[in-house]
């Protein structure tokens, strides 16, 4: 009988390890292990045997079951492997593929300029406030110390609207004037916008963008405004940038000053205008000069993106030009 | 301005390089740059005299002079001057010089002539831009003498940009005294002695308004010589200045406004009748100037004579009265026209001179007398004649003081300045000082210095000659209260970020437009520019359509089919009286729905790609709504809802308007009302279900009018409080169905936060959906 388990066992182990995929393996489990597979039928012969063996032949009879069920097992495994690697090989993609669906659009340079600007200024304490583009002359000009026959005015030719009742503003300096109209110091605001001006070359634009900057309250001094001119530079280029501080001339501001960088070559760039604010813009405003003082500046929004971003022709900014704009991702 | 440094140099001379004295006056604020006098070396050219002159015997063109170069030779040259005759002085390239421009002089012989030489005229060295003949010297230039040394042409030109308030600056004298105070230096101004008077001849003067020229001085100078040369010194400094020369007695006026600042004119005495007057134009009158515009006069203020207006007072002489070749007597005017007397003149008439420059800024009102005798005793040295006696009209300037507290030089500038220290430096630019009790001082002003009339205008003073950066930086230390935006509020960098996040590229157009591409988008009446750069930019855009639309052809143009542009910007319309502008959103969008890619299907850009990417960015409750646009495709247009309020339009560009502009496609098109769509509510969390949800589907058909949101709307009233979603998954057309009618396909989804809802709950809720919509909508339900 013995033997008859042995070779049993042989062609179990045969089979099994032919067995070629998963679910003939399961054919063959049923086959030799299930309700009437060849080694569960040895132990119906269990009762046929004499007493004193049962028991030794049972014992083989399991072990052998164990042992097929063992091979059966490790083959089952062998065989799912296998397969997953079947599977995984022939689902290989080529990774290089470019993604898809849609991409990434792109943010106007002069915006993003705008957004540093105001973000950097707004860590320094300043808000951002707004104001109309078409502008009278009382805010444009009048109320920032520029009468009708200041010389400062024929630098900036207007353009007008409604028989010259109305303008568009030469500067954001008005949005300055409305917020000193309607609010008491301390103040501390910037103001971004488009501002116009009737100049059409190869270096000027007849729209573009300012920022300008004021703080008002009690002892604003020309020193406070080194400070955050000199802090906002720095952070805005991103390095140990050399500024100068040169004496100039704005109406609205005395003393005024004109600020310059050092570039790359050793060259001074001017960046910004800037200044204490004049006592006639607070007397316009009715702001008490003895009591409060406070400083101004302005900017080109164009000529930082310009010097930032290395454009070299204004009327890129204007073009829109998807393979410009599409660079300011 | 320009200005030659030897010229300054003879005013003030400073120890400082040219570099160096550049850049003290950038720092104290007037901008200069310095450049060679002359960019090629004059080696080899000398001065020489023609001593004899004969025809060349080959060519009639071409004479043979016998020239005297100095050290005792004499060359033989060949020349095509026109002016050259004997006795002239001029420069002489010996053979072996190089040319500016490269050409070497050899000995060679002109039509069989030998000639040793070139004499030269003023382009062939660079000297002028174009030229009429030799370059004659004075008669006392010395031949031999190396020409560049007989020019002093060792020099540089200045060339200053000033700011609008140092009108005192724009002379010679006026840097010289700039330099001065920048340095520290002592100035005294060379004395100019009264001219002798040899006549006495008289022109009479009147000023009318004296608000508009304080003072007036004039003379008469009788018999001048007209054959007087300007001397070679003087052309130079002219030519240094970009001053032309005219005739000795304009180029002598030119000289004295360089030198001195005083813009100066001359009469020619036999143009002139009756009485000189300083007026204002009556309506109707006009005057040919120099430069022989014509112009019809309105209320400019003029020189006049008993007939007619001379000049424009100063602006421009008048083509009628000046000197001339011809003239013998001349009368001088040294005035002071104040700013605002020419400032409206030159801007009404388009007019640019040295004098409106001048005076626009401020001309030191003490300065006329002054002026006229350092011109008479110039006209007097180079033309000769006979001087009569100064005629002078006007007021003396008013005494101007100005107050300065210590306390307030500190706290303006933000750090302690020593008293003595800001003393000295005052003491530079201005006539007196006086100490007024405590930390306060009265200064009295100069009168060049229009610009130091407050406090504050003392203060720059001290600032700027301490210098700027002597100013240390203080760190703020401010009692603000801090700004801050609602969370409700979307700002409009999340609008921008969320449309780049979806492919969209902001462009930023000008605020004015074409009126040709408006005027088809809509009706609506522009703000029109009353001085536009060009037509195509003349009207103020009413909506960012006007810009869009260009902006979007200049890509297709250059090859880009596929273009998604969104500007935030304001459009401007006239109300009443006055003038709103409202911020708006507004983009367009053509060509295929994705960038060019593998792996999906090619489809152009619709209607439904635009309104996802706007519904994604909108508050959740805001409609689309059929509607019309006179822009848009009457069948694809949708007015913008949002809690009751219309706030902006999405459609296609109306195939008839494509047609107008012609444009390569219709475009999706967008524009919203930015202040209207930002508020977002805030979020209002709602229990989230631990039960699972059961979905039934209908399909249904429906006539074509009916639109969907009827059918979600429906569906949503009648589905009773389980529903939690109503998705439209399916719209077909065709097939089996009858014309004029589509099928729609509707998913319900039911679900309750306490329980699973039985079977039979949701069936019959679905089948009350169905009810109603087939009584409602007259759907019917497929099977």
């Amino acid at each position: 009988m013995s033997e008859s388990i042995e070779s049993l066992l042989q062609q179990a182990q045969t089979q099994v390890s032919a067995a070629a995929d998963l679910r003939a393996l399961e054919q063959l489990r049923v086959d030799w292990l299930g309700k009437k597979g060849r080694i569960t039928e040895l132990l119906k012969t269990l009762g046929a045997l004499p007493a004193d063996q049962r028991k030794a032949y049972g014992e083989q009879v399991n072990r052998a079951k164990d042992q097929v069920g063992g091979w059966l097992d490790v083959r089952k495994t062998q065989l799912s492997d296998a397969e997953l690697n079947a599977r995984l090989s022939s689902e290989c993609i080529d990774v290089t593929l470019p993604g898809r669906g849609e991409g990434r659009g792109s943010l106007h340079p002069v915006t993003r300029v705008i957004d540093r600007i105001g973000t950097l200024f707004g860590q320094l304490g300043f808000e951002t406030v707004e104001g109309p583009e078409i502008e009278d002359d009382f805010h444009n000009f009048a109320a920032l110390n520029m009468p009708e026959d200041h010389p400062a005015r024929a630098g900036q030719d207007t353009f007008y609207v409604g028989n010259a009742a109305r303008l568009l503003r030469t500067q954001t300096s008005p949005v300055q004037i409305r917020t000193m109209e309607t609010r008491k110091p301390p103040i501390r605001i910037v103001c971004p916008g488009r501002v116009y001006r009737r100049d059409f070359d190869r270096t000027h634009s007849p729209m573009f963008h300012q920022v300008e900057g004021l703080y008002v309250a009690e002892n604003v001094s020309f020193s406070d405004l080194k400070y955050d001119l000199m802090t906002f530079l720095k952070r805005f280029f991103e390095r140990e940038v050399e500024v100068r501080f040169r004496p100039s001339y704005f109406p609205f501001t005395e003393p005024s000053a004109e600020v310059d960088i050092r570039d790359e070559h050793g060259r001074w760039l001017e960046v910004l205008g800037c200044g204490v604010v004049h006592p006639s813009v607070f007397k316009a405003v009715g702001i008490d000069p003895e009591r409060y003082s406070g400083y101004a500046f302005g900017m080109g929004v164009e000529r930082f993106a310009m010097l930032r971003y290395g454009v070299d022709d204004l009327r890129r900014f204007y073009e829109n030009d998807l393979r410009f704009l599409g660079q300011f991702k | 301005m320009r200005i030659s440094e030897r010229w300054l140099r003879e005013w003030l001379n400073p120890s400082a390089d040219t570099a160096e004295l550049c850049r003290r006056y950038v720092m104290a604020g007037l901008e200069v740059e310095a450049a060679p006098a002359l960019s090629e070396s004059l080696s080899g050219i000398v001065v020489a005299r023609i001593e004899s002159i004969v025809p060349h015997p080959q060519a009639d063109k071409l004479r043979v002079c016998t020239v005297n170069a100095g050290d005792g030779k004499t060359l033989q040259i060949v020349c095509g001057a026109a002016n050259a005759r004997a006795g002239m002085l001029a420069p002489l390239a010996q053979v072996g010089t190089k040319m500016p421009g490269g050409m070497e002089i050899k000995q060679a012989a002109l039509r069989g002539v030998d000639s040793a030489g070139m004499l030269c005229s003023a382009k062939e060295l660079g000297l002028a831009e174009k030229s009429d003949g030799l370059l004659e010297l004075d008669g006392s230039a010395k031949p031999g003498t190396p020409f560049a040394d007989y020019l002093k042409l060792d020099d540089q030109v200045m060339t200053f940009e000033f700011t609008p308030n140092r009108g005192d600056c724009l002379s010679i004298a006026g840097l010289a005294r700039e330099a001065a105070a920048i340095f520290g230096l002592p100035f005294s101004p060379p004395e100019i002695p009264a001219a002798p008077v040899k006549s006495t001849r008289r022109q009479a003067v009147e000023i009318e308004n004296l608000a508009l020229c304080p003072g007036y001085a004039g003379r008469v100078i009788e018999d001048i010589n007209p054959q007087a040369r300007t001397p070679d010194w003087m052309r130079e400094k002219l030519r240094r200045s970009g001053v032309r020369c005219i005739h000795p007695v304009v180029d002598i006026t030119n000289h004295v406004m360089l030198e001195l600042g005083q813009p100066m004119h001359a009469f020619d005495c036999a143009k002139l009748t009756g009485t000189v007057r300083v007026r204002t134009a009556k309506a109707g009158e006009t005057l040919t100037l120099l430069n022989e515009q014509t112009l019809a006069l309105t209320s400019e203020l003029l020189i006049a004579d008993d007939r007619a207006p001379l000049a424009l007072a100063g602006v421009m002489g008048g083509a009628g009265s000046g000197v001339t070749a011809a003239t013998q007597d001349v009368f001088l005017e040294s005035a002071c026209f104040a700013p605002a007397a020419v400032a409206g003149t030159g801007r009404r008439h388009k007019l640019h001179s040295d004098a409106i420059y001048r005076y626009e800024r401020g001309v030191d009102p003490a300065l006329q007398k002054r002026a006229l005798e350092r011109c008479t005793n110039l006209v007097l040295d180079i033309c000769g004649g006979a001087a009569g006696p100064v005629t002078f009209a006007g007021r003396e300037p008013d005494v101007v003081q100005v107050r300065l507290r210590h306390a307030r030089l500190n706290q303006l500038l933000g750090h302690a300045v020593q008293a003595a220290d800001a003393e000295s430096l005052l003491k530079r630019v201005v006539t007196k000082l006086e100490a007024k009790g405590a930390g306060e001082w009265l200064a009295t002003v100069p009168s060049w210095r229009y610009d130091l009339r407050i406090e504050a205008d003392l203060i720059e003073e001290v600032a700027r000659l301490q210098g700027y950066d002597r100013i240390p930086g203080k760190p703020y230390r401010a009692d603000l209260t801090p700004a801050n935006l609602p969370e409700t509020q979307k700002t409009t960098r999340q609008a921008r970020e969320h449309l780049i996040a979806r492919g969209w590229h902001e462009a930023v157009t000008y605020s004015f437009v074409d009126p040709k591409i408006q005027s088809v988008l809509t009706n609506e009446a522009p703000i029109v520019l009353d001085n536009p750069i060009a037509e195509t930019m003349s009207v103020m855009r009413t909506t960012l359509w006007s810009g869009l639309i260009p902006a979007w052809l200049h890509n297709a143009q250059r090859q880009q089919k596929r273009v998604r542009l969104f500007e935030l910007g304001a459009s401007y319309v006239r109300s009443g009286e006055t003038i709103v502008e409202t911020p708006r959103l507004a983009g367009i969008a053509a060509g295929p729905v994705l960038p060019e890619q593998w792996g999906t299907k090619v489809r152009d850009t619709d209607f439904f790609d635009i309104k996802a990417d706007l519904q994604s960015m909108l508050p959740a409750d805001v409609q689309f709504v059929k509607a019309g646009h006179g822009a848009l495709h009457p069948g694809q247009t949708a007015q913008i809802i949002c809690r009751g309020q219309a706030v902006g339009w999405l459609g296609v560009l109306h195939p008839r308007i494509t047609q107008v502009l012609d444009l390569p496609q219709s475009p999706v098109v967008f524009e919203l009302d930015w202040a209207r769509v930002r508020e977002a509510g805030l979020p209002h969390a709602l229990p989230v279900s631990e039960f699972p949800n059961s979905r039934r589907d209908l399909a249904l058909v429906l006539k074509e009018e009916v639109e969907a949101s009827a059918v979600l709307d429906c569906a949503r009233r009648a589905a009773g409080v389980h529903l939690s979603e109503a998705i439209l998954f399916d719209v077909f057309r065709g097939g089996s169905l009858p014309k004029g009618f589509k099928s729609m396909a509707l998913g319900l989804i039911f679900q309750d936060n306490s329980r699973t809802l039985a079977d039979h709950e949701v069936e019959a809720a679905a089948q009350a959906v169905a009810a109603d919509l087939q009584n409602k909508l007259g759907a019917s339900l497929r099977t």
